[in-house]
């Protein structure tokens, strides 16, 4: 069985992110790896997974190897429940309905506060990077998971901007902000799994990716994580996630 | 100017307007004699989709200036409204070519040397803005972009405290652009306007503009409009000006009918993310400012391109 290449990191980052969903669901995904992973678990353990995109599709079932470039896209509609306009299917998520949000992320911080609007001071930014579109939406209004790659740089202390809000500034600060529902549940990385303390909002490792050691993940992190002791493994992808996977996106459009 | 027209002035520039029943087709070249500079001009469908190409490659070509431009999601088609130095301010929730190409390198030139802004909304606020423009009401209320920062850059939103449950609730001030151009797959001579598929917020920009212009792949009697009337999204009142521009959002997409011309924004992206002046000042020398028509334009996109989005376009129907 070694005749399949080792998965890349962004095929892990789909693999483990899709077992996080459970059938059933109503998730809300952006595009990249949240739309493929949606896809795979939908195509794996989640058959009655309903799929929700910014650009107003609810129920979307994409074609293997005709992902769309956006979640705006025509390709996004096939063969879908329904088509709404895209101010209604976020207001889906003002009323409740969305059991979850998926999206990447550019910039994470120990409260799950994620940046994609600015890199320094956005009076005078180093970088202007391309800003919330449904980002900030979802994550104010519903539980959130996060796929993203895990570099140092894009696990920092504090965000420099919150574009789309985590636990703020942990404990209760979101409630207290205004937000009362939702908040940021799982981050999956290449190297592991993660949760946020109950209680102090910041990020936990839940379970360590196999052959990744606590010393790697605290080295690609900019602020202390606490492990636990009996810190679980997560399982490796199997072969036949990588090849369904490998079905959805023959091209890696999402996975390189 | 008030950030929200007050009622009044809403309700005079729509009296003003001439909304009898009467054809409106105009050519391509004469679209941008509808628009003033200094306008603030909504831009309808999102991303790569029924994005209305034409319209502000004519708009280019006219040489407008001081532009405002808002669209819920904003694609290539922003690299080209801040490099062709018509427009200096975008309203969107996102502003790149598309997440396969990484963050546009012309956005990030104007916005990062304070050439142009790039002003950032959620994308749900975008749409609520457009929605109360449309509907004759000052605001709406919102729950999303509270307790972020994204809200601290827009003092032009207002928090309060919910007269009724006592929540905070956030209120986004309404959108009534100037001018709307919108992209639609049919209408008739008159204006009523027929969408296929993704619709995203056109139907409250139309509703919120002072003026729409339409372009159109073709344009139908008014007989077939009347024997699908729940297709119709846009009724013929609002409608100012209608160009009939086959492949007008080239080299984006028209649901049904094709899908975005990948080469062609594989070509431009290189293009103008190798350097985003120089790039750019090729690309709208060759294929904005150069062309004769339109019809040059997508020669210059290649048939074999035309052909193939139109073969995946039309393929949405297969399944």
């Amino acid at each position: 069985m070694t005749h399949k290449p080792e998965p890349t990191a962004g095929e892990l980052l789909a693999i483990l992110s899709a077992r996080q969903l459970k059938d059933g669901m109503v998730v809300f995904a952006g595009v990249g790896i949240p739309l493929l992973a949606a896809t795979l678990a939908q195509r794996l353990h989640c058959p009655g997974l309903t799929i929700l995109f910014e650009g107003g599709v609810v129920g979307a079932f994409i074609e293997p190897g005709r992902l769309p470039p956006s979640t705006n896209d025509q390709r996004c509609t096939v063969r879908a429940n329904m088509v709404l306009g895209s101010a209604d299917v976020l207001l889906l998520l003002q009323r409740g309905y969305v059991d979850l949000g998926f999206m990447g992320g550019a910039q994470i911080d120990q409260y799950g506060n994620l940046n994609s609007s600015f890199i320094g001071d956005p009076k005078h930014p180093k970088v202007r990077l391309p800003g919330s579109g449904g980002g900030n939406d979802i994550a104010s209004l519903t539980n959130m998971i996060v796929a993203m790659k895990h570099e140092k740089r894009r696990f920092v202390e504090n965000v420099d901007f919150i574009t789309s809000p985590g636990w703020l500034r942990g404990n209760d600060t979101r409630r207290e902000s205004g937000l009362p529902t939702g908040g940021m549940f799982r981050v999956v990385t290449e190297l592991a799994v993660f949760g946020f303390d109950d209680k102090t909002r910041r990020m936990k490792p839940l379970a360590l990716n196999l052959g990744v050691t606590r010393e790697q993940v605290q080295e690609n992190t900019s602020f202390t994580l606490e492990f636990d002791r009996d810190i679980g493994v997560t399982e490796p992808p199997t072969e036949h996630e990588l090849s369904v996977l490998r079905m959805l996106d023959p091209e890696r459009l999402f996975t390189a | 100017m008030s950030l929200v027209k007050p009622y009044a002035q809403l309700r005079g520039d729509l009296a003003q307007r001439d909304r009898s029943l009467r054809e409106k087709v105009v050519a391509l070249d004469e679209v941008a004699s509808f628009v003033r500079d200094g306008d603030l001009v909504g831009i309808g469908g999102s991303t790569m989709s029924r994005t209305p190409m034409a319209l502000i490659w004519a708009l280019i070509r006219a040489r407008r200036k001081k532009l405002t431009c808002a669209r819920s999601i904003i694609s290539s088609d922003g690299d080209l409204l801040f490099g062709s130095g018509i427009c200096d301010h975008i309203i969107a929730s996102w502003f790149s070519q598309s997440i396969l190409w990484g963050i546009s390198k012309v956005m990030r030139h104007y916005v990062e040397t304070g050439k142009a802004r790039f002003e950032e909304w959620s994308h749900l606020a975008v749409g609520m803005r457009f929605r109360a423009g449309a509907m004759g009401v000052p605001f709406m209320p919102i729950r999303p972009m509270i307790g972020s920062d994204v809200l601290r850059q827009r003092p032009e939103a207002k928090e309060i405290d919910c007269p009724f449950t006592n929540e905070k609730l956030l209120l986004v001030p309404a959108l009534n652009p100037d001018v709307a151009l919108i992209h639609v797959q049919r209408c008739d001579a008159f204006g009523n306007a027929q969408i296929d598929g993704l619709q995203f917020v056109d139907m409250d920009l139309a509703m919120a503009a002072n003026k729409i212009i339409l372009s159109t792949e073709r344009i139908v009697s008014n007989d077939q409009i009347r024997r699908a009337p729940d297709q119709t999204k846009i009724p013929f009142f609002a409608v100012d000006a209608i160009v009939e521009v086959p492949y007008g959002s080239a080299p984006h997409e028209c649901y049904g009918i094709y899908e975005p011309m990948m080469k062609h924004m594989e070509y431009y992206v290189g293009l103008v993310n190798g350097d985003p002046v120089a790039g750019m000042k090729e690309y709208l020398d060759r294929f904005v400012y150069a062309p004769k028509s339109w019809t040059e334009f997508l020669d210059l996109i290649g048939i074999e391109e035309l052909l193939e989005a139109s073969r995946a376009g039309r393929a949405i129907y297969d399944a």
